[in-house]
């Protein structure tokens, strides 16, 4: 028989299956198709992380991955492609202090990323011991996937990103194109 | 990603060999591709900046070009360097910088006649001078790429590019048409070229081209059907990205259909591109098997050769005509492959770079010489242009006997059909029948070039012809140096043909034999 789980555990397990069904709520609820996008979203990081809970790392992984950043990201794409959004409904930032809030989250998030490239803590840090059971490190089916994904096919897998860029400027290139011309 | 190419430029020396497997030496190694990529995303956040605006769009174009040039900076620096590099997904050789040239040259040439037309035309979109960046960068990829999956991700990135620039001029039926087209029969090749790649892996438990090639050769496979059924789909694979007969069909309609710019851009850096991967791939993994794809490489040749030349006669809409004519030339390249020997880089750069400079021209004249209402792609817009325009006559006059390949007038055009012929006979395995082949189809191309040369010089003009435009600055200068550049380099063409030859050499993948995995599946 399993160890059962502590309460840290149980407190997470309620607080994302809370969230993921408020979320989910959400969802159907929205009247703009962008709004309920992001809380579809919403629903699909609350997933993650209850399967990640669950020791699925790799499902929690590609959850996050394929459906909320790849798909969902596509739909909202399509949806601002054909502007299905109504512009009035979205809180776009707007004004000098919204710039400057959206500047300084900007500035917050390259300091972090510029501070993580010249720390060389990867190969200090242990990593962290199982949260549920304890015992040895485990880093589940991901390695796996990450430790060739991140070294013999590092280039590809940039050259991929490159590929999604140049794919995302033509669809808007082609896309808006009609409505300037035509009218 | 440039912050590391940076720390790895202080590291490395000249000469070295590159250890890819290490971050800032991968950095380092496509440094090119990385000045190019920064650039084009500095480009389109230029682009979006500003709303649209033909002045916006000049602006962008000139950017782009900057960009374009510091990435040629760069692969000039590194062929001046002459690293090499350790087993990994991609090549550090001169094949790669020299054919990385051509597509720079090609890219500059495509961005600054597009300012003319899309001025011309009415098109004010900044993002067709990012595309063409960012499709040099797959192309780039394509002509460095020692993966398969590598070399996939190149192919793709330049074709989606390109597919949106075909249907760039949204007001066109023919653009529109030409783009669909090209998207459906480009996404038809690629599940050729894919459904080749898993087989070769299947076959042989590696996508890299050195280890594929090390274990064809180490483990003689070429009775495995698996392996020959993945050589062939490759094979017809990049047969439609190269427009070889018979899977040239898309050609002339996409090169019709697209805005004029982006055909000579088609025509010269795509077909070279496609033409660098293919060449890496046949001689580096299936070198080993030449006995094996020489027979349906030597058909595709003549095929190719025969087809282009022959439909090209009854053209009489010039981009048509030029488009079958890059297909004849499709097929003079493919002797120099079929013969398949180290020195066939060598040649095939040489004549990549006449073909690039020539045709580039050739659709610089068509489009100086277009107005919005009149494109003037028919030969009869031409008749009598020596009476008008003589300085632009004779530059066309040039590149059409440069294709040709018409000695001293020709400039460089003559030696490239020569080091081509050279090297289909100097070969292990010399081709004599393709060598005739390739004579006798240059004698049926005269019927087309040199008719193009008789209108402009012997033809009255007609009376009722619309007065011809003010030739663009910027075709003006593509068109002189062009001219130039093919004349020069027709009288003295010892430096290319250094450049061509230096370091250039493919050779068939041989890794240590002790080091040798052993497949998967066996």
């Amino acid at each position: 028989m399993p160890p059962s789980p502590g309460l840290f555990y149980q407190v997470h397990f309620y607080l994302f299956g809370l969230l993921a069904i408020a979320s989910a709520l959400a969802f159907v609820t929205r009247k703009s198709p962008i709004a309920a996008a992001l809380w579809l979203v919403s629903v699909m990081f609350n997933l993650a992380a209850l399967y990640v809970m669950m020791d699925a790392h790799f499902v929690g992984a590609i959850q996050v991955l394929v459906y909320a950043g790849a798909i969902m990201v596509v739909f909202l794409f399509v949806v601002m492609l054909l502007n299905l959004g109504h512009a009035d409904e979205l809180s776009d930032i707007r004004g000098t202090w919204g710039r400057i809030a959206a500047g300084a989250v900007g500035l917050a998030l390259l300091a972090q990323i510029m501070a993580m490239s010249r720390t060389r803590f990867l190969s200090v840090l242990q990593p962290p011991t199982n949260p549920v059971f304890g015992g040895p490190p485990d880093r589940g089916a991901i390695g796996t996937v990450a430790q060739p994904l991140f070294t013999e096919h590092l280039l590809a897998f940039e050259l991929t990103s490159i590929l999604l860029l140049t794919a995302i400027v033509g669809a808007v290139a082609v896309g808006k194109r009609k409505g300037a011309n035509d009218t | 990603m440039r912050l590391l190419a940076l720390a790895g430029f202080a590291q490395v020396e000249a000469g070295r060999t590159l250890d890819l497997s290490d971050p800032a030496s991968l950095s380092f190694a496509i440094m090119p591709e990385l000045v190019l990529c920064a650039g084009a995303m500095v480009m389109l956040l230029v682009a979006a900046w500003r709303p649209e605006g033909a002045a916006h769009s000049r602006r962008v174009a000139l950017g782009s070009m900057v960009v374009a040039l510091l990435s040629l900076v760069a692969v000039l620096f590194m062929q001046w360097q002459g690293h090499a590099a350790g087993p990994g997904p991609i090549a550090v050789d001169g094949f790669r910088w020299s054919s990385d040239v051509v597509f720079l040259l090609a890219t500059v040439i495509a961005i600054g006649l597009s300012m003319d037309y899309n001025t011309r035309e009415g098109i004010n979109a900044p993002e067709s001078h990012v595309l063409v960046l960012l499709a040099t960068v797959g192309m780039m990829v394509m002509a460095g790429a020692r993966d398969l999956m590598v070399l996939f991700l190149g192919i793709e990135t330049m074709s989606v590019a390109v597919y949106v620039l075909v249907g760039m001029n949204r007001r066109s039926a023919r653009s529109a048409e030409g783009a669909l087209k090209y998207f459906l029969l480009g996404a038809f090749s690629t599940a050729f070229l894919l459904y080749g790649i898993a087989l070769v892996f299947g076959a042989t438990g590696s996508t890299n081209l050195s280890v594929i090639g090390g274990r064809i050769g180490a483990l003689s496979m070429g009775d495995s059907p698996m392996l020959l059924v993945g050589i062939a789909l490759l094979l017809v694979g990049f047969a439609f990205k190269l427009a070889a007969a018979p899977f040239h069909m898309w050609a002339p309609d996409v090169y019709e259909g697209a805005p004029t710019p982006i055909t000579a851009y088609m025509a010269a850096a795509v077909k070279a591109a496609a033409f660098a991967a293919f060449l890496r791939v046949f001689i580096e993994a299936f070198g080993h098997l030449y006995e094996s794809w020489h027979a349906a490489m030597w058909w595709l040749a003549a095929l190719t050769m025969f087809a282009g030349n022959l439909i090209a006669l009854q053209q009489r809409n010039l981009k048509r005509m030029l488009a079958y004519s890059s297909i004849g030339h499709t097929g003079f390249l493919l002797v120099a492959a079929t013969a398949a020997t180290s020195q066939v880089a060598g040649a095939f750069l040489f004549y990549l770079l006449a073909y690039t400079l020539a045709t580039m021209g050739a659709f610089a004249v068509i489009i100086a010489l277009g107005t919005g209402e009149h494109p003037r792609e028919r030969v009869e817009d031409y008749h009598g242009l020596w009476t008008e325009k003589p300085g632009i006559a004779i530059a066309m006059a040039v590149f059409m006997l440069a294709m040709l390949g018409f000695p001293v007038f020709g400039g460089m055009g003559f030696f490239a059909k020569w080091y081509v012929l050279q090297a289909a006979l100097d070969a292990a395995a010399p081709q004599f029948r393709l060598a005739i082949m390739l004579v006798l189809a240059t004698t049926i191309s005269a019927g087309y070039y040199l008719y193009v040369v008789m209108v402009m010089f012997m033809k009255p003009r007609p009376e009722q012809a619309t007065p011809l435009p003010v030739v663009g600055v910027m075709s003006r200068a593509v068109i002189y140096a062009a001219v130039v550049v093919l004349l020069a380099f027709g009288v003295f063409p010892d430096p290319v043909v250094r450049w061509s030859r230096n370091g250039t050499e493919l050779r068939p993948a041989m890794p240590p034999a002790a080091a040798l995995p052993v497949p998967l599946g066996r």
